[in-house]
């Protein structure tokens, strides 16, 4: 996917502007948002699970190489290939191969993120090749010829009208009005491809490392079917999404779906490991695992955004997140959106490019509060801001414009002594009388004229420095008048 | 082991917002920790946490000024703060600001345990019932709704104790607030870089506010109170922004 990461002022823009998308936004706070809170409570040893989360993801990450290592040998011993792909073009020209060794035109693919990343569906198209999309939301995203607005619910900024009119126009089915029948017309459709495509790409919610687990999380069971209809299953993933033992996976699977849709178990729940072997009757003749980096061990390689690595891909910090519900998925630029996705985008894309998007939080801590894996996001955000301003690790992407330094050094010079204080006290008030007289402050200039676009403006008081030695009469002083 | 540290010697952190823009919450401060017998300093050559250049990623500029406050305040007294948002920076980040220079960090690691919100200092060495035997009943009835600024709420984890403060207040009627925890959108700079989303979250929050029914919205943090302050006044609405030790202090009995 073509990183738009420099443009999330105007996106976030639009987004605002665009009452459908305001709507299914603020649904998320009932919905998903809620139903996580909800089933957390209803796990007793939700906090410690959290903490044991973080604990043996963290383990992982340090460890990685050992880790991968002991995945790439299970996966062969259970027969299956093992492919390293340093970036998107190395993994995608492997399954391009695969295919072409096979004579493979029909693809199906479940939902996967890193697929996105890729651009996956786009080059198997160059090279003549037909993708098609399983999960219902992305099918609509591909059929849309759109992006993925949130990583759980890719086409949430959708309405059912759109979609009818989607699947008349792209389908020529007939209008429904009806979700259900909109779903039974995808699922008409996406049968024929199931039973003639020749390989299935899944994405993979995690890998068993002592096993050669691929595990999948879907509510559709397209996951299943990708996985063990076509002769050939590919499947993709980022390079942190392996865990170390089957235990292990049944317990990062409660923390992932309770927090990606608030269920306490999905409906489906794909494990498959290798290709089916001589005495089993189902299962693809040939599977591989394509291990994707694309940028991912230049944030191992950062201490300070390594933990950015643990994260389930559970959309959780989205849903939590209050500029998330207010600018929706697309405004991020890239694959990954909210709160994680203002880290690892800039990471994966480019750190100037995306450097709007660290400071696209208020750092209000929801997405920490609510990450299954506790993931510190602000404290990530503000080292990211702190790289694009004044850093050592990444000096070729500072970006801090003028103007702000400029106001730095102001607020710096006015917060440098009593003295100063005093000073940039008179200096409002003289100011605000000359904006106004008495009441509030309703017109700022330059920068500072999009606050008073919504909200009055505060305005400076005498100091309480001045005021100090409070009287002995201070408790009987009524108060000053605002 | 040392002396344990004397309750009744506190230092205030007024914080810059409030020393500019809300010096009446300072003062409220001040009567409450007074009527509670405590003995309260104020060096008047304080100024900010630094917060706003720390957020902006400014942290060269952040550091000078919070080492200056890190001389300032002594490491044997609690400091009472009456913002969640600048007791958080000095008790959670000016470890990250200080992190590669080990005299200060020290300093930073012996203050963070004397570093209180005004509230949880209340409730740490005082008991409800003492300070409930302080007010008078109010001749004003508020209904308030107590917004749970983000960092008061989450980086102290301060809830319970604002909450039972306002409960025990004669006069108040504490209502429910829909979306309590949700940010009102502030963030520091981020109102001003993104004005437009910061305000779409703050109509948001006054939403919830206005359909509260309250007449009054409390916090303990008046960074917070000053964004849904302005918010409010732009709208016309009635409902006024009071910090919780404001609503202390109105009802603070008159000394004999």
């Amino acid at each position: 996917m073509q990183p738009r990461t420099t443009q999330f002022r105007q996106n976030s823009a639009s987004a605002l502007a665009d009452e459908r998308i305001q709507r299914n936004l603020a649904g998320l706070y009932s919905g998903f948002h809620s139903a996580r809170i909800d089933a957390s409570s209803a796990t007793a040893d939700w906090e410690s699970l959290r903490a044991r989360g973080h604990e043996i993801k963290s383990h992982v990450i340090e460890n990685l190489d050992y880790y991968l290592n002991t995945l790439a040998d299970s996966v062969e011993r259970a027969g299956g290939h093992v492919f390293f792909a340093k970036d998107a073009e190395d993994a995608s020209s492997y399954v391009v191969e695969v295919a072409s060794k096979r004579g493979i035109d029909l693809v199906i693919k479940s939902k996967s993120m890193l697929s996105e990343e890729m651009g996956l569906n786009e080059r198997l198209e160059a090279e003549g090749m037909e993708p098609v999309e399983t999960d219902l939301g992305e099918y609509i995203i591909q059929l849309a010829g759109d992006t993925p607005f949130h990583i759980i619910a890719p086409a949430i900024h959708k309405s059912r009208e759109e979609v009818s009119d989607l699947f008349t126009e792209r389908l020529g089915a007939p209008r429904y009005e009806d979700i259900e029948d909109l779903t039974k017309e995808a699922r008409r459709q996406l049968r024929q491809k199931f039973l003639a495509a020749g390989m299935g790409i899944s994405g993979a919610n995690f890998l068993v490392a002592e096993t050669g687990t691929v595990a999948l999380v879907t509510n559709e069971g397209n996951g299943r079917m990708v996985t063990s209809m076509p002769k050939v299953h590919i499947a993709i993933a980022g390079m942190e999404k392996v865990v170390p033992s089957i235990e292990d996976l049944a317990m990062f699977l409660r923390l992932l779906i309770r927090s990606a849709t608030g269920q306490m178990l999905s409906s489906y729940v794909t494990a498959v490991t290798g290709p089916r072997l001589h005495d089993e009757e189902d299962g693809p003749e040939e599977f591989h695992l394509v291990i994707v980096d694309n940028g991912r061990s230049r944030i191992l390689a950062d201490e300070h955004l390594r933990e950015s690595l643990l994260c389930l891909r559970c959309g959780a910090c989205m849903n939590a997140c209050p500029v998330y519900r207010k600018v929706g998925g697309h405004a991020y630029g890239w694959v990954y959106p909210g709160p994680i996705g203002a880290i690892v985008s800039p990471m994966l894309t480019g750190l100037s490019d995306g450097k709007d998007l660290p400071y696209a939080s208020t750092l209000c801590g929801a997405c920490k509060e609510a990450c299954p894996v506790k993931i510190d996001m602000p404290r990530m955000l503000l080292y990211l801001r702190k790289e694009l301003t004044q850093g050592d690790s990444y000096p070729e992407h500072r970006s801090a414009d003028a103007a702000e330094r400029l106001a730095v050094k102001g607020w710096r010079a006015s917060a440098s002594s009593d003295a100063a204080m005093r000073a940039t006290n008179l200096a409002a008030r003289l100011g605000q009388a000359l904006l106004s007289r008495g009441g509030e402050i309703s017109k700022m200039p330059g920068p500072l004229s999009g606050w008073t676009d919504h909200r009055e403006f505060p305005r400076a008081q005498k100091p309480f420095r001045s005021r100090w030695p409070l009287g002995d009469d201070a408790a009987r002083r009524p108060r000053d008048e605002r | 082991m040392s002396a344990p540290p004397d309750r009744r010697r506190v230092q205030l952190f007024v914080t810059c917002v409030v020393d500019q823009l809300f010096p009446d919450v300072g003062e409220s401060v001040v009567k409450v920790l007074s009527a509670l017998g405590a003995d309260v300093e104020f060096d008047t050559d304080q100024t900010c946490c630094a917060q706003p250049a720390f957020n902006s990623g400014f942290w060269d500029d952040a550091r000078p000024v919070a080492r200056r406050l890190l001389g300032q305040l002594d490491p044997s007294k609690p400091v009472i703060v009456p913002s969640g948002s600048c007791a958080a920076m000095i008790r959670n980040y000016y470890r990250e600001l200080f992190a590669d220079d080990p005299v200060n960090l020290s300093r930073v690691n012996r203050l963070r345990p004397h570093i209180y919100e005004f509230t949880e200092y209340l409730h740490e060495f005082f008991d409800l019932d003492m300070i409930s035997r302080l007010l008078s009943d109010s001749p004003s009835k508020d209904g308030v709704a107590f917004h749970e600024a983000c960092h008061t709420k989450r980086e102290l984890g301060v809830d319970a104790q604002p909450k039972a403060l306002i409960d025990m207040m004669p006069g108040v009627r504490r209502v429910n607030l829909p979306q309590a925890e949700v940010c009102c959108g502030f963030g520091g700079t981020f109102s001003i870089k993104y004005p437009d989303i910061s305000g779409a979250m703050l109509s948001d929050k006054l939403d919830c506010i206005e359909a509260s029914g309250a007449n009054v919205v409390a916090a303990c943090d008046s960074s917070c109170l000053m964004h849904i302050h302005g918010g409010l006044r732009r709208r016309g609405s009635a409902v006024r922004t009071k910090h919780v030790a404001e609503l202390l202090a109105e009802r603070l009995k008159q000394p004999a």
